[in-house]
């Protein structure tokens, strides 16, 4: 299962990492709607710091939603999807082999995004680099494990770009929010109620079983 | 048979909600407090209940699907869906009318009006979804997946807003007070009221069914027509 976990995982980074399709895609997003922002708010004011965290969460669920969009969209040419199934892949190793790929994708574009997020919004994190980074995965895994769930469920659609998000951002609400407070907790410098780090960990656990359980449903039927 | 069924259904709703609306109306005084807006208390509660039931009918009616694999549970389960969607709409819209009598706003982002709005979201993107796939088999099946996880979902929402704080009223009923916060025939009403509207709803969803059914049987026939 871990073996060919990871070879799902390898394939789709290699190919992502060959084309570059979502990865270029979401960076120029997020630097655009950073810019964007910037004009809908101050972001040098004082109180700037109490919303860029949560500013920085929307951009990061924009290139998430473009990231796992691409995960099942991406077999879709020559047939792949149905080459997969045939495979003696089990469906939960396939479907965690996507989740972990574009999990990595988008932590590499969050990692890259905060940059000109530093820059331009003045965040610095006080230094609280593992704090940070624990959000940042732990979010990233309950974003990408809901977002590859439903890209499978949207892969045929028409207005796959479209539905996708409408369907998986309320579902994420509660991982988002999480997110926001303790990523506004470390911009502003204040305290954040460690209840939010319980509540992403709860959501990824309940979130990935359901996925696990669900997998075979999904993709081999 | 299942016709006349329905009519004797339709029937008795709706004389059961006229006999609500003359006990509410009529009979019950006006409340300490808040005045007669109260009164719409006595669809709000009720509205979001029969809402909710239906959604949380729609996860198990799914999961059946997905276990038996059986037509009948999916249509069920859209049925209960629709159905459930405008009771949650009922609950979200006389809400705001009291909050704009009472509090003097229609809407305030506190965790409980935006749970709900949320769950409201979630069932349209389910029906959106039900929508947008053309093959019944892969839609049957990647609906209930999608109703499954809107109920988790849902669930999770409610609870984690539990850790903030609320400005929407403390719940009333002695079920999860004691007792001692609601005057008993005003609480009785409520129930009666819940009934009458799960009435509605069930006579909503039989002839949702039978419609999803009908569909079914054309889309069927049209696909074996196409097929020659």
């Amino acid at each position: 299962m871990i073996a060919q976990l990871w070879r799902i995982a390898r394939k789709d980074l290699h190919s992502e990492l060959r084309t570059k399709e979502a990865l270029n895609a979401a960076l120029s997003l997020t630097v655009v709607l950073l810019l964007l922002f910037s004009f809908a708010f101050d972001p040098v004011a004082d109180e700037g710091k109490q919303w860029s965290g949560g500013l920085l969460w929307l951009v990061y669920s924009f290139a998430g939603a473009l990231i796992v969009n691409r995960g099942f969209a991406r077999e879709l040419t020559n047939d792949c999807l149905e080459a997969l199934r045939a495979s003696p892949v089990s469906a939960s190793a396939l479907f965690m082999g996507k989740t972990l790929a574009a999990f990595l994708i988008l932590l590499g574009v969050e990692l890259i995004a905060l940059i000109p997020f530093s820059v331009f919004y003045d965040a610095g994190f006080g230094g609280h680099w593992a704090t940070l980074a624990a959000v940042l995965a732990l979010t990233t895994w309950g974003v990408t494990v809901v977002g590859t769930m439903f890209s499978a469920l949207t892969v045929n659609l028409h207005l796959r770009e479209l539905m996708l998000p409408v369907l998986v951002y309320p579902m994420l609400i509660p991982a988002l929010v999480a997110a926001i407070e303790i990523t506004r907790g470390l911009i502003s410098g204040t305290a954040f109620d460690p209840v939010w780090f319980r509540l992403l960990i709860s959501f990824d656990i309940i979130f990935t079983a359901l996925a696990l359980m669900l997998a075979e449903v999904v993709l081999v039927e | 048979m299942r016709e006349k069924l329905i009519y004797a259904l339709g029937i008795v709703a709706a004389l059961y909600l006229v006999r609500n609306l003359y006990v509410m109306l009529l009979q019950l005084p006006d409340e300490l407090a808040q005045g007669p807006i109260y009164r719409i208390f006595y669809f709000h509660l009720p509205g979001y209940f029969t809402g909710a039931t239906c959604f949380f009918l729609g996860g198990v009616f799914s999961i059946l699907y997905l276990v038996t694999r059986k037509w009948k549970w999916d249509s069920l389960a859209v049925s209960v869906t629709e159905v459930g969607l405008p009771f949650a709409a009922m609950n979200l819209i006389t809400g705001m009318i009291w909050g704009r009598i009472i509090w003097g706003i229609w809407w305030t982002w506190d965790p409980r009006l935006t749970a709900a709005l949320i769950s409201a979201l979630i069932y349209a993107g389910y029906l959106m979804l039900r929508k947008a796939i053309p093959d019944p088999t892969e839609r049957a099946k990647n609906s209930a997946v999608m109703a499954i996880f809107a109920f988790t979902s849902v669930i999770f929402t409610y609870k984690s807003n539990e850790w903030f704080r609320t400005q929407h009223p403390a719940p009333v009923l002695s079920l999860r007070t004691g007792g001692g916060t609601i005057e008993p025939a005003m609480e009785w009403m409520l129930f009666h009221n819940w009934m009458a509207l799960l009435m509605l709803a069930a006579l909503f969803i039989a002839i949702r069914w039978n419609q999803e059914e009908r569909r079914r049987e054309i889309e069927s026939l049209r696909r074996e027509a196409l097929a020659y």
